[in-house]
């Protein structure tokens, strides 16, 4: 960074320095745009060292750090955790409510996914898109073609990634009813899912993934004189 | 030169084209079009470095050298361009804070990271510079990158991490409460798995920075992942904890809970200051000497369970194609490695003469027991010193003597670690592995040294 810039972030911060000591912000009621510069310290003109981080616990909580209780962090609460827990594991576990079918994923897609997926599904050179469906049976051979329809081996997998990662231009912004549609969509379009099922959490686990059972652990290390396999 | 290099069919249409555009950048970063190109060949190091001793040279004539010079005079990242005093005894230098309390590097250093040149610029990933690194640390600004949505911008006043799922409490903890838990600092590696992946068929960069450049070591500071289960208290079965990032890649990993309770950090800080956003700020997870993919950045969210949740990244991604068409799955450790830096391709020798050759080694078993180094292809092995402190799943920096008498070498390096393990040759690799797996390609790499001094990436 030049120096240039280095002065406009340092009075940028020092701007808003300003607005945030006037509003006692200590938490991020106030979103700030930077960090302010340390304060000079009265007398010395010393840069002030860093605020002492505070606690969120609530005061008086029991505190014995041989136990591991340290009077920091506290409970969180279902509301938090729900705000964040948007994982579906393969049994479907975590998956919401809601569902979708092929018609309907048919018109999102051209909508949300086509531009870098393609309409054939193959993925759209330089966009980044990859293919998500054909490759059945190339894995052992000397050009395997890893899709969801050949490579994945659960459903969840492709419900959990899209409603977490996709559409690149706009990610999380998918309804859990879309995601349910396009999903069934793709696994319409790969001859795994019947265009006629309507898609929703009870699914994950009827589905059969073709490369379900593609998947093995390994020991490790695999070649030379080492001891030490993994341990998972 | 041109080549159709990937014209194998174990190449997928999008590989081939990342590969393709991957030379094509490189090619053009070692022999810039507007460069002549014999400037640079002169010097053991290749590109702009070269080219700002130049610059810097060219200015003897004037006190300013943005004036005097006909290049074009501009600091490179991360310096800041002051004018070159003919006798820097006979001026006063920079005053002191000129540079507002944050320091920068000389405007005649120019090493930085290269991107992969993916599809898009928000899932991609870049190289440290390895052959111009010295010790065992990496500069954070030099650190690799691997981003799947971009890097995202994070005030850790509003960022909060939330631990639940089977644990007897489930808590939340801000910044602030993670800062104030006790804390380690640990020197640790992290690899990407993808680390060489171009390198499986044929020699195909030509840099020890395109080659290996997604490796790097940091002084890791945080809590202890271990102390805040003890905090929660785990329940009993629980197996597998998801970490999960605040980036718009929302990324996951499952990690298994003996590994966390072992070494796992919760990480806030990198070589002495608070990490930098690309590398996970204001929170990242590290997990020493396993893949770099599975330490979280931006860590916002950890939730215990019995099973593995199959996440993309650990179904579709980060699995190993095996011959027989079936994967690998959860190969987490990066197996011991290690790779010449000095001297290393796209460099050229002057001339005969003294040389250290020096390099990393590293296992995500251990430490470092021994490394060889051999200068005829593997024929003979002599061991290389080992520059101490050796430290526990850390870059360690080997160094041997040598004497280039000019005539054709092979320069190859080989680790063993402390269980014993020994870095396989790249035909030991692939007759277990065949070719496809891309991931954990951790062979012995070659560079020759032909008679005329030029350093290449060759197969031997």
């Amino acid at each position: 960074m030049s120096m240039r810039n280095v002065s406009i972030l340092a009075a940028t911060g020092a701007a808003f320095a300003l607005a945030s000591h006037a509003q006692q912000a200590d938490d991020a009621q106030v979103p700030r745009q930077a960090a302010e510069l340390p304060q000079r310290l009265e007398g010395t003109g010393e840069r002030a060292p860093e605020t002492v981080p505070r606690s969120s616990a609530e005061e008086g909580a029991e505190i014995d750090p041989a136990a591991f209780r340290f009077g920091l962090g506290r409970r969180a609460s279902g509301e938090e955790i729900a705000a964040v827990d948007i994982d579906v594991m393969p049994d479907g576990h975590g998956a919401p409510e809601g569902g979708g079918t092929f018609a309907e994923g048919e018109e999102l897609y051209a909508t949300h996914c086509v531009a870098c997926h393609g309409a054939d599904l193959q993925g759209v050179e330089g966009t980044g898109g990859v293919a998500l469906i054909g490759g059945r049976g190339t894995l052992d051979t000397d050009a395997p073609v890893k899709t969801v329809e050949s490579y994945w081996p659960h459903a969840s997998t492709l419900f959990d990634y899209t409603q977490r990662a996709m559409p690149f231009n706009a990610p999380g912004s998918l309804t859990p009813d879309e995601v349910y549609a396009i999903s069934a969509y793709i696994l319409g379009r790969a001859g795994i899912l019947d265009k006629g099922t309507e898609m929703d959490a009870a699914t994950f686990a009827e589905i059969e993934m073709p490369n379900a059972d593609g998947f093995y652990r390994a020991t490790r290390p695999d070649t030379g004189p080492g001891e030490a396999p993994d341990a998972d | 030169m041109k080549k159709d290099r990937f014209a194998s069919p174990r190449y997928g249409v999008a590989e081939r084209r990342m590969a393709e555009a991957l030379v094509e950048l490189e090619a053009q970063a070692l022999d810039p079009p507007t460069e002549e190109t014999c400037a640079c060949k002169e010097g053991m190091f290749p590109g702009l470095s070269r080219r700002s001793l130049l610059a810097g040279g060219a200015s003897l004539g004037g006190a300013m050298i943005a004036a005097a010079a006909g290049r074009a005079q501009e600091a490179p990242p991360g310096a800041a361009l002051e004018p070159v005093p003919e006798d820097p005894t006979r001026v006063q230098g920079q005053p002191v804070l000129s540079e507002n309390g944050y320091g920068s590097r000389s405007q005649f250093e120019s090493e930085v990271r290269w991107r992969y040149p993916t599809a898009t610029a928000h899932t991609s990933w870049s190289m440290t510079p390895l052959a111009s690194g010295h010790g065992i640390v990496t500069p954070s600004g030099l650190h690799f990158e691997r981003h799947h949505a971009g890097i995202p911008t994070i005030d850790p006043r509003a960022h909060s991490l939330i631990l639940h799922g089977m644990v007897e409490e489930p808590l939340r903890f801000t910044m602030d409460d993670l800062m104030r838990l006790p804390a380690v600092s640990r020197m640790h590696f992290i690899e990407c798995s993808g680390n060489t992946l171009t390198e499986w068929e044929e020699p195909t960069l030509r840099t020890v920075q395109g080659t290996h450049g997604l490796t790097s070591t940091s002084e890791w500071t945080g809590v202890k992942l271990s102390t805040l289960l003890e905090m929660a208290g785990l329940r009993d079965g629980a197996a597998w904890i998801l970490a999960e990032g605040a980036d718009a890649a929302v990324m996951t990993r499952s990690v298994p809970v003996g590994k966390v309770m072992d070494d796992a950090i919760l990480a806030y800080a990198q070589n002495g200051e608070a990490l930098r956003p690309e590398q996970g700020y204001p929170l990242r997870l590290l997990l020493p000497g396993f893949e770099g993919n599975m330490q979280i950045k931006w860590l916002r969210r950890l939730e215990v369970s019995d099973t593995p949740y199959m996440t993309r990244e650990e179904t579709s991604k980060y699995t190993d194609l095996m011959p027989d068409g079936r994967a690998r799955q959860f190969t987490f450790v990066m197996d011991a490695k290690s790779v010449i830096t000095f001297p290393s391709g796209a460099m050229r020798l002057p001339r005969p003469g003294y040389y250290e050759i020096t390099g990393l080694a590293w296992s995500g078993r251990g430490k470092v027991a021994k490394v060889e180094v051999s200068a005829d292809g593997g024929e003979t092995w002599e061991e290389a010193a080992l520059e101490g402190p050796v430290l526990d799943k850390c870059h360690t920096r080997f160094r041997l003597p040598w004497v280039w008498n000019g005539e054709e070498a092979v320069l190859q390096s080989r680790v063993t670690d402390e269980t014993g393990y020994v870095q396989p040759t790249l035909e030991e690799l692939v007759a277990v592995r065949g070719t496809d797996s891309v991931y954990h390609l951790n062979a012995i790499q070659s560079w020759r040294v032909a008679g005329d001094g030029e350093v290449t990436n060759v197969h031997a």
